[in-house]
Formats: C-alpha cells, structure tokens, sequence
C-alpha cells in the first residue's frame, strides 16, 4: 500500500508530463530522476540551502520539500526554462556570467530561480532587498558580493 | 536523506480529510506547507504511515473577520499571503513585524500559519504570538468541533492539545485596538534561522497615558512559547517609563527557562530575553502614545 503509485500530469517549463510516481517521492528527485532535468540541483535536503529552488505556480519554493504527487495539475518552472534559447540566455544567467556571479555554480541554478521572481516583483530593488531576497540561498564560493551585483546589472537590463 | 515509504492522499474535502485522521489517527499527519514536516521526513525523524495533503483545500485558506474586532486567519493561510493581505499590517501588526524573520522568502512562500502552529516549534514565532494577543484556535474532528485557547493549545514542545483525531482549522485574534502599540523583535545568529530569543510586546494605554494592558511573550525561551505573567501585570495601571520597563524586563529573566543550545548558552539567552524586552516594550510603548 505504502508504494502505491499516482498518476500526475505536470506542466514543467510549459511541457506537460505525465507519470506515475510514489507518494515519497520528493519534487527534487522526480525533477532529476524521472524527467532528467538535472539542473535543479539537490544540496540539503532539509530547505536550508536553497539549491533545489523551482517556481511552483509562480512562487520560488524548496522542491525538496514538496512530493512530487503535489503537483499534479500545476505549473513548474525550472532553471532549464530560463533561457529563450541556446544562444539567448536569461538576462540574469548573462548578468551572472558578466559579473562572475558563480564559481562552482552549486547554488547557482536556485538563486536563478529565486531572482527571477524577486525581479518581477521589485524591478527596482536596492541591495538591501537583493540581499534580503538572497537570503534563503547558500553560496560558498562568491561571498554573495558578485551575485549581489549580477542581480543589480540584470534589473537594470531588464527595466530598459 | 529521502522519507520513508508511506501513504499519500490527496483531500478533496475536508470531510474526507477528517475521516481519514479519524481512522488513522497518530499515524496519519497532515500535510499543509510541509515546510517542517518534510524536513523531519526527509531525516527519518517522522515516518508516518500516511499523509493526508490538505493543500487542495483551498476553503482553509484566508483571512476574514470573526466575532467582534477578531480576525480569523484559516490554517492553511500561507506565510507569504499574510505578508500581502492588507489587514496584517494594521490589525496585525505583532505578526507583520514577525514575518520576515520567519525563514526565507522560498520557506513563507509555502508555510502555512496553521502547519507551524500544530507544530508547535518552542523556537518558532506564531506560538509565542498566538499566545501574546491571547488569541484562539479552532479544531475539528468527525465527530464536532472545538474553540481552544491559546493558553491552552500549547502544551510543550511539538506538543498541542489537539486530539489524534482533531485538524486545526483556523486562529482567532483580536485587531490592534485603539492608543495601542506592539514590537516584535529577535535574535538569530543569520537572517532566517531559529531565534535565539524572541519577543513579542502590546502596550495598551487609557485615556491618562497609563498603561491599561501590557502583555509580554517569548519564543525559545522554554518547552513552549512562554507568556510573561508576572511581568506583563507589572505594567498595568502605571504610566510606562525607564524603571518600570527595566522592571518588566527582570521579571521576564527570573520566569523563562531556556533550553541553551551551541548557538546560545541559557545565561546568554537569558541576557538576551532582557535586552530584547526593554527594546521592545519601549517601542510597543512608543508606538501606543503615538497612537493615542
């Protein structure tokens, strides 16, 4: 009973999936292992670290948090989304790459996804709220400093 | 790091939902935000046989008036709509001044008020505010349903008084009255993370200035959110200056128990709960005189 499998049909970067999945498994997992979109990416597992940030519905949430059997019927958005094509990268993924936003690029795809939310809501936001916004991301390498000004860089370009 | 197997259902009412809780009982839990459970899930500290997802309940979600100058907050309100409701400022203003130190924005944006207060989190900060504003909690089984207060519902850690049958549904709390003033404040060591302390003020003056109702809560400063007796009486009846607060703020050491932990030894938290009630009150009490 306790591997009883649901049937679910998601909508992930406007693709709709349908699969079967076991109640426990995690949205992070069925993103990764089942429909091999591996840019997510899993770091704590317990919603600290921010790495495993999708938008679910519009929201940035932790996708470690959430069964994937939530999701049925809803709309998912991840960082393999973000891009408009091969050639045209977000202005957020291209402001990260101008500012050196990234080093290992762990956390990289979660703050992505984090930002992109925060920058339709506040287009014009000081660090303070960049920062404030950040908060609930890990990043060990940058020191946060360069991500901080990649976001500033990629408001700036996109209010224009 | 993945949950244990267990069963999922989907509530499609809230019906169905309280006769699977009925049958299952300790070994069903619900699922709302998930934001707490989940973790716990994922360490194998909780294994419950099945998960009863109330998240398709939409009908228990939203603020909307209760009985008198009360406002009714469903259980399955999420953090991030209490931040936009145009009604958390004004007549909530304990819990708007609390909201951004409750995790992150990713965390608000699916936790729910009723999830964390069935939780019951000693360290979280709806309980303690729950409790400050001396509000009530509705629960419901198959069988009826029930009014607690707040005074009553928190029992220890993680522990409520909800039966193994019973969902909560929703809180009632009362609006900021008038020549009233509030503050919430806290310490963590990062933005987001549990306080280390954290405290919750309301000032309310009469007509002279004097304070009518002081009322004064803690969270992490016991097995439960701790509401201030003696130091929340101290108050009452005197125009609220220096002494009186600094007076308050002792009382408040010498009636919390802190757990201490690596983070923040008992005495520090203890310090801490001092520093952080003077700062408080003074502006609660600011804020009041502003208002009158």
């Amino acid at each position: 009973m306790s591997t009883e499998m649901h049937a679910i049909t998601v909508t992930v970067n406007g693709t709709h999936y349908s699969r079967q999945v076991e109640g426990r498994l995690l949205l992070s997992d069925f993103l990764r292992h089942d429909l091999l979109l591996a840019g997510t990416h899993v770091g704590c597992e317990h919603g600290v670290c921010g790495a495993c940030t999708v938008i679910f519905d519009g929201a940035p949430v932790r996708s470690c948090l959430m069964f994937a059997a939530q999701t049925d019927g809803h709309r998912i958005e991840t960082v393999e989304g973000l891009a408009a094509d091969r050639d045209h990268l977000h202005p957020l993924q291209q402001a990260m790459r101008d500012c050196h936003g990234l080093q290992c690029g762990y956390c990289t795809p979660g703050i992505l996804m984090t930002m992109k939310v925060f920058l339709e809501e506040t287009p014009n936001p000081d660090e303070a709220q960049i920062r404030e916004a950040l908060s609930g991301n890990l990043c060990r390498c940058t020191g946060y400093q360069h991500i901080v000004e990649a976001v500033q860089l990629a408001a700036e370009r996109m209010r224009k | 790091m993945k949950p244990a197997p267990f069963q999922y259902v989907a509530a499609q009412t809230i019906e169905q939902a309280l006769q699977l809780k009925a049958e299952h009982g300790d070994e069903a839990r619900f699922l709302a935000g998930g934001q707490s459970l989940v973790p716990t899930m994922n360490f194998r500290l909780t294994q419950p046989a099945m998960l009863i997802d109330i998240n398709p309940l939409n009908e228990l979600a939203g603020v909307s008036n209760g009985a008198g100058e009360r406002l009714r907050i469903g259980a399955l309100t999420r953090y991030r709509n209490l931040e936009r409701d145009p009604a958390t400022a004004p007549h909530l203003p304990l819990i708007a001044e609390a909201l951004p130190h409750i995790a992150h924005p990713q965390i608000r944006n699916r936790g729910t008020i009723g999830g964390n207060l069935a939780h019951a989190d000693p360290a979280s900060e709806m309980p303690a505010i729950v409790l400050t504003l001396g509000g009530r909690l509705r629960a419901q089984s198959a069988k009826g349903e029930r009014w607690i207060d707040a005074a009553n519902f928190f029992v220890g850690a993680l522990t409520t008084a909800l039966e193994p049958d019973e969902m909560l549904m929703e809180v009632e709390l009362p609006k900021a009255p008038p020549r009233s003033g509030a503050c919430f404040m806290e310490m963590s060591r990062r933005r987001g993370d549990f306080a280390i302390i954290g405290v919750a003020c309301i000032v309310r003056l009469d007509d002279q200035g004097r304070c009518a109702e002081a009322r004064i809560g803690l969270c992490n400063a016991g097995d439960g959110p701790v509401f201030a007796t003696q130091a929340s009486a101290s108050l009452a009846g005197r125009t609220i200056g220096k002494d009186e607060i600094g007076e308050a703020a002792k009382l408040v050491q010498s009636a919390i128990d802190p757990g201490g932990s690596i983070h923040a030894s008992k005495e520090f938290q203890r310090h801490v709960a001092g520093v952080l009630t003077t700062r408080a009150l003074t502006k609660a009490n600011e804020r009041a005189r502003g208002a009158a």
